[in-house]
């Protein structure tokens, strides 16, 4: 036998009581857990999607929507264009390593969903896009064979949305025109997967845009002076230049603010199970005052005592803190899924990103502030006077 | 043989508001190490406030105490909680009448319970040895709650005398026990003493009282 097993036997005591205690830190290490894991998945998936956009510098008219989302939410409406030379213009900078022409073309389609939406398209240049997007796989076929051929290629969800396969016909509602589908993509996470690709040249002549482009993807060769290519951008006539290294850095700060939050209710919760910790043990000194007398009579010293109550917090605190941390790593998708339906953007892939640093971080800081918790009722029993311990046993 | 315990001019004085009660009003006593001793005298007349004095578990006001010669209350000043546990642990063994045992540790555990805080080396009987003794030893993975009141005593008795005392301490040990247990807790006492360990106790128990080598009675804090 030794002070642990009868720290133990202690706890097994008042069994609700525990279980209770235990239960209040199991559900903060639960908090903590997965608000750490969400902080860091959160951070990781919205990096990728931004770097796997493939380009570090976006070039648009200016007022012109440059991406999906934003274009359907005008309707389709409200692009603005830029001139194909452009392409030649912005190639001659120094910095730049590869250039993607793009034009995006929504239509309203009547048959998609209840009352209809809009449908984008997006017109690629069938050497240099892929270049960019190294990232994307194929599920089945491949790129465009040119770039005006009348091809189309699916990200995951809009083949899985059209219930199109490779060889299918694509109707483009508006303009009456049909594409055969080249290939469909693999599930990326990204914005990709929603979106259908046509060759750029087809798009030109199908919408009648000839020479026209909504936007220039630009990769900058590693290691050049991007902010000083990006001021020279600015120079360019009715254009809007979207660095998205400046994208990233506001949300990455709009983050950090939200780490805080995140951070401060983590501790609150905490704050919650420590403060039931304190009254379990508590509560458990003054019951045992007596008992405490005896084992002081007996030969223990104030350490002895104090070591002794200090390990039962201990106990509970581990206990508490496993559970949680398993419970964390159980329901990390359940997590996930709430948090897509509450927050109004959430990056693709994994939102809840659980590993063993976090996990040790947060069963160290649940320990640690169990152990402080402990200290005062610890301390209080180390003080038991066996002599007014036994006499108020007695009585 | 040389007195273990060594009491001169001992006093303890409480305050009830403005009221000075003399609990232990001048007391001398030497107890010698294998003699069983007895303090009797009414309720009140201060024979637990004495054995706590003289078993280290309370200060006294005034007076001069000695454990194996070394003093312990005296001129010096007052001792730490911590020097009087180290004294507590060496020399003495405590029964009480409730026997204070601990409800979740079995029979066995609760003997072996301060041998976690400290062990006496030199101590010759183990925890299962002592139980054995004291006829105990089919109890020994039971919880305090499943024994007889003279079962809780003897096992209190083996914890006392687990780390093998000078000196056993008795607060009304048969106090909560009816007549034949309450001999066998005297039989027991007296082995005890009869093997060199001095032990005082405080009793009601005209028969316990009997089984002593010497009987003191106090009265009004006073040896009478």
């Amino acid at each position: 036998m030794n002070i642990y097993s009868v720290a133990y036997k202690n706890l097994l005591r008042k069994k609700t009581r525990s279980a209770l205690t235990v239960g209040g830190i199991a559900l903060s290490a639960w908090v903590l857990v997965t608000l750490l894991g969400f902080n860091r998945g959160y951070e990781e998936s919205l990096n990728r999607d931004i770097d796997n956009m493939g380009f570090q510098v976006l070039l648009t008219a200016k007022g012109c929507p440059y991406e999906a989302a934003t274009l359907m939410l005008k309707g389709g409406t409200g692009l603005r264009y830029i001139k194909e030379e452009m392409v030649k213009t912005v190639t001659a900078n120094p910095e730049v390593e590869k250039v993607t022409p793009m034009l995006m073309q929504g239509v309203f389609d009547p048959n998609k969903g209840e009352n209809g939406a809009v449908a984008a398209y997006l017109g690629v240049d069938a050497l240099t896009f892929p270049q960019m997007k190294r990232y994307l796989e194929f599920k089945q076929g491949g790129w465009f064979t040119d770039n005006n051929a009348r091809e189309a290629v699916l990200g995951y969800e809009a083949a899985e949305l059209e219930e199109r396969e490779i060889g299918d016909k694509l109707l483009i509602p508006g303009i009456n025109a049909e594409v055969r589908v080249a290939g469909v993509l693999k599930r990326s996470g990204t914005q990709d997967d929603g979106t259908i690709f046509l060759p750029i040249g087809a798009v030109q002549t199908l919408f009648s845009r000839k020479g026209q482009l909504t936007a220039l993807g630009i990769q900058v060769i590693k290691g050049a002076d991007v902010d000083a290519f990006e001021n020279r951008l600015y120079d360019l006539p009715d254009v809007q230049v979207v660095s998205l290294a400046q994208v990233k850095t506001t949300i990455m700060g709009l983050i950090s603010s939200a780490k805080v939050v995140v951070l401060a209710l983590a501790l609150i919760a905490v704050i919650i199970a420590m403060a039931g910790v304190i009254n379990t043990i508590l509560m458990s000194v003054l019951e045992r005052y007596g008992e405490i007398g005896i084992i002081k009579s007996m030969g223990a010293m104030p350490r002895d005592v104090f070591k002794m109550i200090w390990t039962e917090t201990a106990l509970l605190c581990s206990v508490g803190g496993v559970t949680g941390i398993l419970l964390s790593v159980a329901t990390a998708k359940l997590s996930e899924a709430a948090i897509r339906r509450f927050l109004p953007y959430t990056p693709h892939g994994a939102l809840v990103v659980l590993d063993g640093k976090i996990a040790g971080f947060a069963f160290l800081m649940i320990l640690s502030a169990g152990l402080l918790s402990g200290l005062y009722p610890a301390w209080r029993a180390s003080r038991v006077r066996p002599l007014e311990a036994i006499r108020a046993e007695s009585d | 043989m040389a007195g273990v315990i060594s009491a001169q001019g001992l006093k303890k004085v409480y305050r009830r508001g403005h009221e000075e009660v003399w609990a232990v009003n001048g007391v001398d006593l030497e107890v010698r190490a294998g003699e069983m001793l007895a303090i009797t005298g009414p309720s009140g007349s201060g024979k637990s406030t004495l054995l706590n004095i003289l078993g280290c578990l309370d200060n006294p006001t005034e007076g001069l105490l000695h454990v194996n010669g070394k003093e312990i209350f005296g001129d010096k000043k007052e001792m730490t909680e911590t020097a009087l546990t180290r004294i507590r642990r060496q020399w003495f063994g405590y029964i009480f009448q409730k026997f204070h045992l601990v409800p979740t540790l079995t029979v066995l555990e609760n003997v072996e319970l301060p041998l976690i805080f400290f062990k006496n080396r030199a101590a010759r009987k183990t925890p299962g040895q002592l139980l054995k003794q004291l006829g105990l030893e089919h109890r020994v993975r039971h919880l305090p709650s499943e024994l007889s009141g003279g079962e809780m005593q003897r096992v209190a008795i083996a914890r006392a005398l687990v780390n093998e005392p000078k000196i056993l301490l008795a607060d009304e040990p048969t106090g909560n026990l009816d007549t034949r247990r309450s001999g066998e807790i005297r039989n027991i006492m007296r082995s005890l003493a009869d093997e060199g360990i001095a032990v005082v106790m405080v009793t009601h128990n005209m028969d316990m009282a009997k089984s002593a080598d010497r009987v003191v009675e106090i009265r009004d804090g006073k040896i009478v």
